[in-house]
C-alpha cells in the first residue's frame, strides 16, 4: 500500500540524507530494516502513536541546531568506579574511553564487529527491533537499525565487577547522531549499564537487550540537560525465564525527548521494572512510551513514571501492558503521575491494558495534580519557606520513582541531580 | 506576649463571619485554655493566627512579641516563635520525619540569623526528646505522619514543638482522638515545656485535657467571641453543667 504523499516525501527526504554502512555482517539486517522504514514511512503527527508528541523535528531531513550547554555541575556518575565508553556527538572516542576489557564481559565496537561474523550479534542486531514493530510501528527504530554508524556490542558472560557506562558528550551544535547498541546477557550473568549525557543536537538511540534465563540487567539512564537537544530513544528487551531487567531513566530538561521501552517477557517467572522521573521547565516536551508484552507464566512487570512540569512544559505517558493468552499469573502494575507546578503545564496520559488470560492481576493508574496545599501549609507553619517546602514536596513526589533504583549510591546521585535542578530554579 | 485585639475574621470564599471581635492576651509563662461548643470559632482562631489560607481578617490585630502576625507569612510567624499543634496533623508521603524536623529547625534558625545545628547535635537532641515522648527510631525514619496512629501523630506534634522551642504554643484540640494513656503522654510532653518565657493557648472541647495540663486562665468562646474568662474552676463548671448554662448566663 502506498504511503500518504506527505509521509512519503518526508521519508524520502530523510533517507536521502543518510548512508547505509555496507559490507559487514550486519548488512542483511540493515537492508531489512531499510525496507521496513520504506514500507512504514517515518512518523507524522497524524499517526495515532504520535498523537501527543510532534515527531517532525525528530524526523525531518533538516536538523534543528542545539546550542551546547555548559555547566559547572559535575557530570552524572562522576566518581563512580565504572567502565567508561565515551561518544562525542555520536562517534566513539577511544582516547577518552577506558580499555574495553573487563572480566565477565566482552565489549566491542559495532564497526569492529561488523568485520567479523559473530553469531550472537547477528542473531540480535535488528531482531528485537523488528519484533517490536508489531503491533505498533516504530519507524525511527528501524531507521536507526539501517543507518546506525556507531554503537557497542556488549556480551555479558559473567558478573563484571563494575558498571558499563556510556557517556554521550555533545560538543557540536549541529550534530545528528544515530547509535545502536546490542546487549546479550548470558544465562545467570548479571551487569549494570549506565548511560548519561545529551549526546547530540539530535540523538536517535536504540539498545537491543536479550537477557537469557536467570540473567539480570540493571539499566540507569540520565539524559543530559542541554536545553535544546532532541532525542528519540528505543530500548527493546527480551526476557528469558527467571530473568530480570530493571530500568530507570532520569530526564532533566531537553526540548524534546521520546523514550520508548518495548519489553517482551518470553520466559516464565521473569521480572521487568521500568521507571522514570523527569523534571521540565518551559520549552520541554517529554514522552515515555512503554509497551510490555507478557507471553509466559508468572511474569511480573512494573511501570512507575513521575513527571514534574512547570512554565508550560508538557509530559506524555503512553503505557501498555499486553497479556497474551496463556500468560497466567501475570502481575502487571503501572502508575504514571505528574506534578504540575503551574496552570500552564500539561500532562497527557494514555494507560492501556489488553488482557487475554483469565488469571492475572493487572492495575494501572494515572494522576495529575498540583502541590498539596495542606502539606505546604504544614511545612510553612513549621518555619520552612514556601519555595523550600515546594522543593521538598516535589522531591517527595519523585521519590517513589527513584526508589525503584536498587543501588543506593546511584539513587543518591539521581536525587542530587534533582535537588540541583530545583535549587537552580528557586 | 500574644495580644489579640478585636479580631474579626470571615471566610474568604463566602460571606460568613466566624470571629466577631476576639480579645485575648496570653502572658509569657502562662497557660490559657479556650473552651467552647462546636462552631464557636476556636479552630479558626488557631488557623488565622498561624496563617492558613481561606480566611479574611476584616478587623483587629494579633501581635506576638512585636511581630504583627497577620501581616506575616506562615514561615515568618513560625520564626517569630509561634507554633500550632494541629488538630489533624498532615501526612507527607516521601518526606522523612527526621528530614522534616531538621529542615524546619534550620529554616527557623536561619531566619533568626542563628547558626544551623550540626547533623550530630541535631541527632543527639532529637533522639533524647523523642525518647521522652516514647517515639521510637522507626517513627523518626518514616515519612511524616504516614501510617501513624492518632496518638503517634499527636506525640509527633509535641516532638516538633520540643525541637522548635517556640515562644507561643497553640494546641488545637490536641486531646481529640486520644485515649487516656496517650493523653497523659502528650500532656507530660507539654508540661515539660512549660517555662517562664513561654506561653500556651490550649484549645479544647473537653475539660479532661486540663486535668493534665493545668491552665492559669480559662476562656469560654461562643459565636466568635470570648464570652467568659475565669480561673481553672471555669473548666470544671463546663464539665459538670455543659456549655448551656454558661451561655444562657452570658446571654441574659
Amino acid at each position: 500500500m502506498a504511503l500518504p504523499e506527505m509521509k512519503q516525501s518526508a521519508t524520502d527526504a530523510r533517507l536521502g540524507t543518510l548512508t547505509l554502512p555496507e559490507g559487514g555482517c550486519l548488512s542483511t539486517a540493515r537492508h531489512a530494516a531499510l525496507s521496513r522504514v520504506q514500507t512504514m514511512g517515518l512518523p507524522t503527527r497524524r499517526d495515532e502513536y504520535w498523537k501527543y508528541t510532534r515527531p517532525d523535528t525528530l524526523v525531518n531531513a533538516e536538523l534543528v541546531a542545539a546550542e551546547v550547554f555548559t555547566s559547572d555541575e559535575a557530570p552524572m556518575f562522576d566518581g563512580f568506579d565504572r567502565l567508561k565508553i565515551v561518544f562525542v556527538d555520536g562517534v566513539f572516542d577511544a582516547d577518552a574511553s577506558d580499555d574495553l576489557s573487563l572480566e565477565g564481559i566482552t565489549v566491542e565496537r559495532l564497526i569492529d564487529l561488523e568485520a567479523k561474523d559473530i553469531h550472537w550479534a547477528t542473531d540480535l542486531y535488528g531482531v528485537l527491533e523488528a519484533r517490536g514493530q508489531t503491533p505498533v510501528e516504530r519507524p525511527l527504530a528501524a531507521l536507526n537499525t539501517a543507518f546506525a554508524a556507531d554503537g557497542i556490542a556488549i556480551h555479558v558472560t559473567g558478573k563484571p565487577s563494575k558498571p558499563i557506562s556510556f557517556i554521550y558528550k555533545h560538543l557540536d551544535a549541529n550534530s545528528d547522531s544515530i547509535l545502536h547498541h546490542i546487549v546479550r546477557v548470558d544465562t545467570g550473568a548479571e551487569a549494570t549499564i549506565l548511560e548519561n549525557g545529551p549526546a547530540a543536537a539530535r540523538f536517535n538511540n536504540v539498545m537491543e537487550i536479550d537477557v537469557a534465563d536467570g540473567g539480570k540487567l540493571h539499566h540507569v539512564r540520565a539524559q543530559g540537560r542541554d536545553h535544546e537537544r532532541r532525542a528519540a530513544t528505543h530500548v527493546f528487551t527480551r526476557l528469558g525465564a527467571e530473568s530480570v531487567y530493571k530500568s530507570f531513566t532520569l530526564t532533566v530538561n531537553g526540548v524534546l525527548t521520546r523514550n520508548e521501552q518495548v519489553i517482551e517477557i518470553n520466559g516464565d517467572d521473569a521480572i521487568a521494572h521500568v521507571a522514570g522521573a523527569c523534571v521540565g521547565d518551559g520549552e520541554f516536551h517529554h514522552d515515555d512510551t512503554v509497551f510490555i508484552t507478557h507471553d509466559a507464566l508468572n511474569g511480573e512487570s512494573r511501570q512507575v513514571f513521575k513527571k514534574v512540569l512547570r512554565n508550560g512544559a508538557t509530559g506524555v505517558f503512553q503505557g501498555k501492558i499486553l497479556v497474551k493468552e496463556g500468560a497466567q499469573k501475570t502481575d502487571g502494575y503501572q502508575i504514571s503521575q505528574s506534578l504540575l507546578l503551574d496552570d500552564d503545564s500539561q500532562f497527557l496520559a494514555k494507560p492501556e491494558l489488553e488482557i487475554y488470560a483469565d488469571d492475572v492481576a493487572c492495575s494501572h493508574g494515572s494522576t495529575s495534580g498540583a502541590i498539596d496545599e495542606e502539606a505546604l501549609f504544614y511545612l510553612r507553619s513549621r518555619g520552612v519557606s514556601a519555595s523550600e517546602a515546594t522543593d521538598l514536596l516535589t522531591l517527595a513526589f519523585l521519590a517513589e520513582a527513584v526508589d525503584e533504583v536498587e543501588d543506593d549510591a546511584i539513587a543518591e546521585a539521581l536525587v542530587n541531580r534533582l535537588e540541583g535542578w530545583l535549587a537552580r530554579r528557586r | 506576649m500574644l495580644e489579640i485585639k478585636n479580631l474579626h475574621v470571615k471566610l474568604e470564599e463566602e460571606e460568613k463571619q466566624i470571629l466577631k471581635g476576639v480579645d485575648l492576651t496570653v502572658e509569657a509563662g502562662k497557660v490559657h485554655a479556650i473552651m467552647g461548643p462546636n462552631g464557636a470559632g476556636k479552630s479558626t482562631l488557631s488557623y488565622v493566627l498561624s496563617g492558613r489560607d481561606g480566611y479574611e481578617v476584616t478587623d483587629g490585630e494579633a501581635v506576638l512579641d512585636g511581630t504583627d502576625l497577620l501581616e506575616a507569612e506562615p514561615e515568618e510567624r513560625a520564626a517569630a516563635g509561634l507554633f500550632l499543634a494541629f488538630q489533624y496533623p498532615v501526612e507527607i508521603p516521601g518526606v522523612g520525619n527526621m528530614t522534616f524536623l531538621r529542615t524546619a529547625l534550620n529554616a527557623q534558625r536561619k531566619a533568626r540569623g542563628e547558626e544551623e545545628l550540626s547533623a550530630g547535635d541535631f541527632l543527639k537532641e532529637v533522639r533524647a526528646k523523642a525518647k521522652s515522648l516514647k517515639i521510637d527510631a522507626d517513627m523518626l525514619k518514616r515519612p511524616v505522619n504516614v501510617g501513624f496512629s492518632g496518638g503517634e501523630k499527636k506525640r509527633n506534634e509535641i516532638l516538633q514543638m520540643a525541637m522548635l522551642e517556640p515562644k507561643m504554643c497553640i494546641l488545637d484540640e490536641t486531646d481529640s482522638g486520644l485515649d487516656v494513656d496517650a493523653m497523659k503522654l502528650v500532656a507530660d510532653g507539654v508540661n515539660a515545656l512549660r517555662d517562664a518565657g513561654r506561653g500556651f493557648l490550649v484549645i479544647t472541647h473537653y475539660q479532661r485535657l486540663l486535668d493534665h495540663i493545668k491552665p492559669d486562665v480559662v476562656h469560654i468562646m461562643a459565636d466568635g467571641r470570648i464570652v467568659k474568662t475565669g480561673g481553672p474552676e471555669l473548666a470544671l463548671e463546663v464539665e459538670n453543667n455543659g456549655y448551656a448554662d454558661i451561655l444562657a448566663e452570658v446571654d441574659a
